[in-house]
């Protein structure tokens, strides 16, 4: 099994309560399906839209957002699977991907090569 | 956790009605704002984190929170309240007087406030409905214009008229002020009826956007009865036609998802912990001076919900509680009933001469339900061409596919009779 970083980029929640709720509730189900395959190493963290980004020798600090609003970064998950075709496969169930979002699966270096 | 169902439609409810009463109405739009951001918020953890364990408390906290950064960034562009102005200019008071207004004994009516603002007496009632769907209920314009069967242009407009006259209103509504509260009562028990209405026999097609609008009115007329005094005879009266109305939802739809008349429901799907709900609020609702329509409606409602087949029912019963229904609140259509009380009575030849005999039954030229009932009491005596034409009345002005496809039925039923006995002879 190797380790692979899901990064959730764009996506919106929905205008309505109601669609909040379905979205949210899409994102359960998938969660819970990845996680009882044995999937979840880390259901990870959400992140804020806006930071800071410091940047070169001069270390300038400017305001974040850092990429085009559909491009942000929102959150990441920690994911195992047996090799990047898998890992890629699982992507294909999150929910952001039909709000216009996207998965963007990248394997973490192994130590010992 | 799983998160209780509709839960950010009922939060929104409240969130909206608590930030609005601190905003001001005229700051509505504010208030809303807020809120959508603390919905986004509460998705972006959620969803990888889990829901916590008391998500309305989460949502009050980041809407608290929310509602500061707000009036921090707002406090010099927009008006509030004097007082609120005042405390909110400084650092030191600005957090604490926000803290104050969310405490729980101050949220507590918020939405039974809201609730009194939406039925102004210069809106529309279509107009009240709307705005209680959408602030207290959380719908989206699109949401209340798929309820109504209405254009997104057209909900959108009468919102945005309706927010107006809401926000001219400067302040939300004051329940403890006796006098206005009980002039404004009759309004809020209207338009929860209408709302209850639209779900129970409007044109929606589906079902289930249609059986959300009967648990929002009852949701709502709830909150009313927690109410001292919201809580009079007249309100048990509507909260009782609800749930005994709503006891039978389940009947209307078969197994195979076809509408089914009243008549051949499969009486055991009805809800009877709702029809025991109902009869307690029959009860309480017995005890004033008080005979209004919702009563009766609930007299009637009862009748049908307790009888043990159409055969059992006690029609001479309802036929003298719709007589009664005439009149404190005459329509055509409550005519329209009582005749076909009187059909189930006494025969298909007195249904139809009752139903002929409605003095302006022209207004019920585009309800499907008069052409099915003329259609049905020809049927019963046989005519079956004229019922044939009947249903093919009913058809051509049924409101959505589930009602074309009922009537369809119905005239395919009609016809197999029509051969057999044609081939008789």
């Amino acid at each position: 099994m190797s380790e692979y970083v899901f990064l959730y980029r764009g996506g919106e929640a929905g205008r309505s309560p109601e669609r909040v709720q379905q979205s949210m509730q899409k994102w359960m189900a998938w969660f819970k399906e990845l996680g009882q395959k044995g999937h979840v190493k880390d259901q990870g963290q959400p992140l804020e839209r806006a930071g800071k980004l410091v940047k070169g020798k001069q270390k300038t600090v400017t305001d974040g957002p850092f990429a085009e609003a559909k491009d942000v970064v929102g959150g990441y998950t920690l994911i195992e699977a047996r090799d990047l075709e898998q890992a890629v496969e699982l992507s294909k169930g999150c929910p952001i991907l039909e709000v216009d979002g996207g998965v963007e699966v990248r394997p973490v270096m192994k130590l010992n090569m | 956790m799983q998160p209780s169902e509709h839960l950010f439609r009922h939060e929104a409810g409240r969130m909206v009605a608590t930030l609005t009463r601190i905003f001001g109405t005229h700051n509505l739009a504010l208030a809303e704002d807020v809120v959508q951001d603390a919905f986004c918020r509460a998705f972006e953890v959620w969803k990888l984190r889990g829901v916590p364990e008391n998500p309305s408390a989460w949502l009050m906290a980041t809407a608290k929170n929310r509602a500061i950064d707000a009036l921090r960034r707002e406090r010099t562009a927009r008006i509030f309240e004097p007082e609120l102005s005042r405390l909110i200019r400084s650092e030191w008071t600005l957090a604490p007087a926000v803290e104050e207004l969310f405490a729980t004994g101050a949220v507590k009516d918020d939405l039974l406030r809201m609730m009194f603002s939406c039925c102004h007496p210069r809106l529309p009632e279509e107009s009240q409905i709307s705005l209680m769907l959408n602030i207290l209920c959380g719908f989206s314009v699109d949401e209340v214009a798929g309820a109504f069967v209405s254009t997104h242009a057209a909900i959108e407009k009468r919102m945005s008229r309706a927010k107006k006259v809401l926000a001219g209103s400067k302040r939300i509504f004051d329940v403890s002020a006796d006098s206005e509260f009980s002039s404004r009562l009759p309004a809020v028990q209207r338009a929860l009826y209408l709302l209850f209405n639209e779900g129970y026999h409007g044109a929606s097609a589906e079902s289930a956007v249609r059986a959300d609008l009967c648990h929002e009115a009852i949701r709502l007329t709830t909150v009313l009865l927690e109410h001292p005094i919201a809580a009079t005879p007249t309100t048990y009266a509507l909260a009782a036609l609800m749930h005994l109305h709503a006891a039978r939802l389940p009947g209307r739809i078969d197994a195979s998802g076809h509408l089914s008349s009243m008549f051949d429901q499969d009486r055991s799907r009805w809800d009877s912990n709702l029809v025991a709900d109902g009869q307690r609020f029959l009860d309480l609702s017995a005890t004033g001076p008080d005979l209004t329509e919702y009563h009766v409606e609930a007299a009637i409602a009862w009748v049908h919900a307790t009888a043990i087949s159409t055969r059992e029912t006690d029609w001479q019963r309802i036929v003298s509680l719709y007589e009664l229904l005439m009149t404190i609140r005459p329509s055509p259509v409550v005519a329209l009933n009582r005749a076909i009380a009187i059909g189930q009575h006494e025969g298909a030849a007195r249904g139809l001469e009752e139903i002929q005999a409605i003095t302006d039954r022209d207004r019920l030229a585009t309800y499907p339900f008069y052409f099915a009932a003329l259609g049905e009491f020809e049927f019963r005596r046989k005519s079956y061409d004229l019922a044939q034409e009947q249903f093919s009345n009913a058809l051509r002005v049924a409101r959505n596919p589930m009602e074309k496809e009922f009537f369809q039925r119905r005239i395919s039923a009609i016809n197999k009779h029509g051969n057999k006995a044609c081939s008789a002879v």
